[in-house]
């Protein structure tokens, strides 16, 4: 069946979220949900090169033999990762420089190329235009949420205002690093109770999330295991 | 004496106080996909080591000699991704054709290792800090080592995990998830014993 535009574009945000339902890229998820703010800042950064990259990949689709299709969408999203590291060292230096070493690896992050070989490399322009901006709202939103919590617990603030002053004292537990997995696992644990375990696609970590599953000759059979 | 020193401390951050994945979050995907069981897990990170070992003796003379004088520092992403590609690639050949008993216990390992964000992490973190090439081995060294610490202990967690009943909605992902919130937990343990130690 094919999907309207409508569908394509809000995929990504509810039904197939990168984040909570797919459980992808979760090295940038954990990273940087530090504060609010950088984790709508790597989603953003994040949402501009899985725009490029889609665009520029199911432009390119016919060209790219498919033998060599990995290291030319890597390519390409090297390029556009580098073109944002140099917009946003411009124009934004204060998100720059909290994101840190994670701007440049969104070149592997996991959602980006396997959004380039799942869907750019099979559709039209305008349709991985539209898978693009959806998956990449999605990151942002999932970003956003998990960001939130570590922030409110973590630090008493919210996008820097402080919000819990008069309720309790902060667990500075949360923002570092055992805080982020144990609020990401809580919050897939929330949905898969919301939907009685229907929502969460994903039911452990395989091959799914590995963005070289397609050309892994181990991935039919169970993985690395 | 003063060198020796240095090296110790710059080795032992990496590896046990500032863990690559327990406290900085590069390559979760291995950490959290292939720590299902204890060879696996021994064999992917000594594959991780390996390449890590290469990609930063192939980077760092590359940035420093090549890209740094002609001022093409903002290629690093895209040069240092295709080298590690390029490496990879090579590698698996010559472990392939020449040292058998060393690609059947690496080489399932080796093509997923081209994005695994530790090993670009552990060659764009070399350059950052401003390690010289002896710090840069070391370093990947360490971080490599700090990697297989990692999975290794948690490839015990999840061992004992299997015979466990959680509640439903905590099973798979959530659980993992948390196991390495506890895990991570006692690596905080680690925090300022090299200031300790060797400062």
């Amino acid at each position: 069946m094919e999907k309207s535009n409508l569908q394509i574009l809000t995929n990504g945000i509810i039904k197939e979220n990168p984040v909570l339902v797919l459980v992808l890229g979760t090295c940038p998820t954990l990273a940087v949900t530090t504060m609010a703010k950088n984790g709508i800042g790597m989603g953003l950064a994040a949402t501009f090169v899985l725009l490029g990259s889609n665009i520029v990949i199911s432009l390119l689709k016919k060209v790219i033999p498919d033998k060599v299709r990995i290291p030319c969408f890597i390519v390409v999203i090297a390029g556009f990762v580098t073109l944002l590291s140099a917009l946003l060292q411009a124009y934004v230096p204060d998100v720059y420089e909290a994101l840190g070493i994670f701007l440049p690896l969104i070149v592997v992050n996991c959602i980006i190329l396997g959004r380039a070989e799942m869907f750019a490399s099979k559709n039209s322009v305008f349709k991985s235009a539209l898978d693009g901006i959806g998956m990449g709202i999605g990151f942002t939103l999932a970003l956003l949420i998990i960001g939130s919590i570590r922030e409110i617990l973590g630090s008493g603030t919210w996008f820097g205002l402080p919000v819990t002053i008069n309720l309790f004292d902060p667990m500075s537990i949360f923002v570092l690093a055992p805080g982020g997995f144990l609020v990401y696992g809580c919050v897939i644990a929330l949905l898969n109770k919301l939907s009685n375990g229907k929502a969460v696609k994903r039911k452990s970590f395989g091959c799914e999330a590995c963005p070289n599953a397609a050309s892994c000759a181990n991935a039919g059979k169970g993985g690395c295991e | 004496m003063e060198i020796f020193k240095n090296m110790m401390y710059i080795l032992v951050t990496s590896a046990l106080v500032e863990n690559i994945v327990l406290a900085k979050f590069l390559g979760c995907c291995p950490f959290l996909g292939v720590s299902k069981k204890l060879d696996s897990a021994v064999g992917m990170s000594s594959a991780v080591i390996f390449v890590m070992l290469m990609a930063t003796a192939v980077t760092w003379p590359i940035y420093t000699y090549l890209l740094a004088p002609n001022g093409l520092e903002y290629l690093q992403t895209i040069v240092f991704i295709l080298v590690i590609a390029a490496l990879v690639q090579m590698v698996e050949f010559v472990l392939k054709k020449y040292m058998k008993p060393l690609y059947r216990a690496l080489g399932v390992y080796l093509p997923l290792i081209t994005t695994n964000c530790a090993v670009l992490g552990c060659a764009l973190l070399n350059i950052e800090n401003h390690y010289n090439f002896l710090e840069s081995i070391i370093n990947a060294i360490g971080v490599g080592l700090g990697f297989m610490i990692a999975m290794v202990l948690f490839a015990g967690v999840r061992s004992k995990m299997e015979s466990v009943e959680f509640p439903k909605s905590f099973q798979g992902i959530p659980i993992t998830l948390i196991a390495a919130s506890i895990v991570s937990m006692s690596f905080m343990g680690f925090s300022n014993v090299a200031n300790g130690i060797f400062k």
